[in-house]
This record gives structure tokens, C-alpha cells and sequence, in this order.
């Protein structure tokens, strides 16, 4: 297994640290990370800080489309050389990161650190078109409403209702679970698995959504410690 | 004491933001409160026909912003309500011709000599949408009791929140106590489980809102419209009153009350 690039959550979408080394190896490890992660990088914007190395459009150009094929987008390049910022405003990338957030980029919720095994706390209710991209778990104290979306590495908890998409273990992590007071997502996804949710029946109770024996399934969410 | 601003909104078009904007302006002018209501919907504007103002205008806002008029010359006054004021959109124009710092000098200069502006804002969520809530102290939400009118209010309250503005209050337009009752339609509570945020108007749907924005004569002038009194009612509440609810239109069971609770114990 490749090691895990240092990653993290900014309001642009998500910073990747590249690490000293051949050009031709941190490609290839950052490939791999997404390749491995699957989709957690699906649709994201990435921002690579490469510091003082020496890149040129090429070199970026076709960094971009191999992302691209793996849907992701290359989105900006930070870097302290000015020959590589040159080559990456050559190629429409961005060069420095949003400072004062504006009202639409505001919807995008991005956790400040983070990594791969932090959780995200988020005292609030999800609206509609407002989305949650986190590496980690998620726990959130409010209601999930139609039309917000999570899309975590690790678990999801919600102290609230869900009714929004949820999306854990985005990257590839089966033993993710959903855990709210009451989970009737618009969708739900685990790893590679979807479900809807069934026309409900009796009362809500807590459940948690987990895959077990390959199928994506709800149970009643017992609390006692067994997860 | 300098005027309170107040923007209609909702995000989905047609759910009554400029019928709304019209009926609480009337309701407020006619308990004797200086009202000017402000058409931020540039382009498309109509909040001068429901008004029954539209052959009246000869300045609008853009050439107050534009320094073509003083803010006095575009202000048309109402014949029915002397403290009733209208500024007028812009009908050739678009709405990147006003900024959202436009519209807060605006509303300071008319701050002084008004108790009420009331700003008409455009659907959608873009520039006209934040041109309209830059200014606002208060953020009314308009909504109709479907479910893809309630996503956008959602979706509209989140940016409100966003601007860091107090959390937005919820008129509930168009409700049909009879299909709520059959199950045919979304209760109040329904509304106000997804949105959770302030009930201030319930108003029900009502032939006379047509005919009366047909002629130019808000509802709220009339004694006898059922919207028009929900109308009045928010202007009550908006002037600190407490007027109770109509007969279960506030969903206020059990259930709505609790979820409420738990609600505002999780919105710190």
C-alpha cells in the first residue's frame, strides 16, 4: 500500500501536500491515493501544494488529465517557484487559495484540519444545496435536509433526521456506517453500495445503516457498544 | 427611530414574494407606520402593478443609483395610503446594474424618515437575490406548502444564514386548509419540520388575491379577503404583537411543538 498523502479539507476543496522526490514517483503515489480511494475523489477539486518544485505546463497538463480520469478535478496549484505558478495560470489553474469566502462558496463546507482519521463536528442543520466533503468521520448535530449532501471517508452520525444524501466511507471503506435518530436519506451510499430508503413504516427510531454479507441494509440502532 | 428593512424572498419563483411585499407594505402604512416598499427585482418588476402605481413611475432605482434622480424624484406615493411609498425597479435593465453595496447606501438614506422598507426580492439565488438581502434586518421567506418550494426556502435560508443575517422568518402563502385536512396537501407542520425557523404568516390561498393584484388594490385594503387578514396579521407580529395562530394553520400539534423544542436546544 502507498502511504496516505497528507490531505485536507480547504474551502477551495481539497489540498494535497506533494512530498519531496522524482516527479515521476509523487505522481504515480498521488495516482494510487485516488486510485485507492476511489470515491472520495470523485468529483472533488484538488489543490496541489508542491512548493518550490520545478514543474512546467506539460508536466501539469497531463497531471490534469490523468485526474481527470479519474474524475477529479486538478483546480490549483500553490507553489513558491514562479516559473510553476506561471505554467499553471498558463493552464487556467488557480495559484493561490480563496481568502474571504463568499456566499456560494459557503455552501461547500469544508473542515479546516483534518486528515484521514479526524472527524468533523458540525453543530448545525445541512440545508438544501450546502454539502459536507470530509476525509474523516462526520457527526452532526442537526437534521441532514433534502437536497444537502455528506460525503465522508470514515463513519457518519447524525443527532437529528436525514434526509439528504449520505455518502460514507466514500473511499472504499465497507465497514462505514450511518448512524441517525431518523434515516430516511434521499439516498444512501456506503463504499460502492446505494440504496433508497423503503417507504417507511410505524414509527421513526434510531437506526444506523451498515453492509452486511455484501447488502446495504438499516437496523435499529442499539447504541450498546457492539459497533 | 431609523426604519427596519425588511426582504421578501423565497428562492422559487411565484410563490408570492411581490404579493406579499405588496399586502404587510399596505398592512403597515394603513396602522399608520411610514412604509416605502423598494422592487429589487430588476428587469421583471411588477411590484408597481400590484400596487396599482405602474403609470406613475418616471424614475426608478437604478437612476437613484446612478445619480440620474434624487431618491425623492423616484419615490411614488400612494393614493389610497399617504405614508405608502413605492421605488420602482428598473424595467430595461438587468440586475448587475445594482450592487449589494448600492443597496445598503440605499437603505441608510432612507433609513431616517421611514419606520418600514420593504424590499421585493427577485427569485433565484444569484446577484439580484443578494442584492435584495444585503441591507435586511429581517429576512421573510415566502414558501407554498409543496415540496419543491420548501427545498428552495431551504435552500434560501442557508444562504441568509450564510450572510450571517438573524435567522430568516417563514410566511406560509397559499395554503388550502381543506386539502390539508384530506392529506392532499403539506401542513404547516410538515413546512416547518424541514425549515424550522419562525412562523410568522399563514396565508390562505384566495381568489381574491388574483382579482385584487388584477386591479391594482392589495388584498390587505380589503376587510372582508381572508389572505388579507393573514396579510394584517403579519404586520401585527412584525410591530411585536402576538396574534394568535387560525384554527390549527399553525400545525401546532403535540408532535410540531416538540420538534420544535428539540430544535431550538440544538440551534445554539
Amino acid at each position: 500500500m502507498t502511504g496516505r498523502l497528507p490531505i485536507k479539507g480547504v474551502r477551495d476543496g481539497l489540498l494535497v501536500t506533494l512530498p519531496e522526490g522524482a516527479w515521476e514517483y509523487v505522481r504515480a503515489d498521488l495516482l494510487a491515493t485516488i486510485d485507492e480511494r476511489g470515491d472520495f475523489f470523485r468529483g472533488a477539486h484538488l489543490v496541489l501544494q508542491v512548493d518550490d518544485r520545478p514543474l512546467g505546463a506539460a508536466e501539469l497538463g497531463s497531471l490534469r488529465d490523468s485526474l481527470a480520469e479519474r474524475e477529479a478535478a486538478l483546480w490549483g496549484v500553490l507553489s513558491s517557484l514562479p516559473s510553476t505558478r506561471a505554467a499553471a495560470a498558463d493552464l487556467g489553474l488557480q495559484t493561490s487559495l480563496t481568502p474571504a469566502p463568499t456566499p456560494e462558496e459557503e455552501d461547500e463546507v469544508e473542515s479546516a484540519e483534518s486528515d484521514w482519521d479526524q472527524a468533523v463536528f458540525l453543530h448545525r442543520t445541512l440545508r438544501s444545496g450546502q454539502s459536507v466533503r470530509h476525509p474523516g468521520h462526520v457527526v452532526v448535530l442537526g437534521d441532514v435536509n433534502p437536497g444537502a449532501e455528506i460525503i465522508a471517508g470514515g463513519h457518519v452520525l447524525v443527532w437529528g433526521r436525514v434526509r439528504g444524501v449520505v455518502h460514507a466511507g466514500a473511499g472504499g471503506d465497507t465497514s462505514a456506517t450511518v448512524a441517525a435518530l431518523d434515516l430516511a436519506p434521499t439516498q444512501l451510499r456506503i463504499a460502492g453500495h446505494i440504496a433508497v430508503s423503503p417507504q417507511r413504516r410505524g414509527a421513526v427510531r434510531p437506526e444506523v445503516a451498515l453492509i452486511r454479507d455484501g447488502q446495504l441494509v438499516a437496523e435499529p440502532w442499539e447504541g450498546d457498544g457492539r459497533r | 427611530m431609523p426604519a427596519k428593512v425588511v426582504t421578501i424572498t423565497s428562492g422559487k419563483g411565484g410563490v408570492g414574494k411581490t404579493t406579499a411585499t405588496a399586502n404587510i407594505g399596505v398592512a403597515l402604512a394603513a396602522g399608520g407606520a411610514r412604509v416605502v416598499c423598494l422592487d429589487a427585482d430588476i428587469g421583471l418588476r411588477n411590484l408597481d402593478v400590484v400596487m396599482g402605481l405602474e403609470n406613475r413611475i418616471v424614475y426608478d432605482l437604478v437612476d437613484v443609483v446612478e445619480g440620474r434622480c434624487k431618491l425623492r424624484q423616484a419615490m411614488i406615493r400612494d393614493k389610497r395610503l399617504p405614508e405608502l411609498h413605492l421605488i420602482p425597479a428598473a424595467q430595461t435593465r438587468d440586475k448587475t446594474a445594482v450592487s449589494p453595496k448600492d443597496m445598503v447606501r440605499l437603505a441608510d438614506e432612507l433609513r431616517p424618515d421611514f419606520d418600514w422598507i420593504l424590499v421585493d426580492s427577485p427569485a433565484g439565488i444569484e446577484r439580484g437575490f443578494r442584492n435584495a438581502v444585503a441591507p435586511a434586518d429581517i429576512v421573510l421567506i415566502v414558501t407554498n406548502p409543496e415540496v419543491s418550494a420548501v427545498r428552495d426556502a431551504d435552500r434560501i435560508i442557508g444562504l441568509v444564514e450564510a450572510e450571517e443575517k438573524d435567522p430568516p422568518k417563514l410566511v406560509l402563502n397559499r395554503i388550502k386548509p381543506e386539502m390539508v385536512r384530506r392529506g392532499d396537501m403539506l401542513a404547516t407542520a410538515d413546512v416547518l419540520e424541514v425549515l424550522a425557523i419562525e412562523l410568522i404568516g399563514v396565508v390562505p390561498e384566495d381568489d381574491s388575491i388574483l382579482v385584487a393584484s388584477n386591479h391594482g388594490a392589495p388584498a390587505a385594503l380589503d376587510p372582508k379577503s381572508r389572505a388579507g387578514r393573514a396579510f394584517r396579521d403579519i404586520a401585527h407580529r412584525l410591530n411585536g404583537e402576538t396574534v394568535p395562530f387560525e384554527d390549527g394553520e399553525s400545525g401546532d400539534g403535540l408532535f410540531g411543538r416538540l420538534a420544535r423544542l428539540v430544535r431550538s436546544g440544538g440551534q445554539a
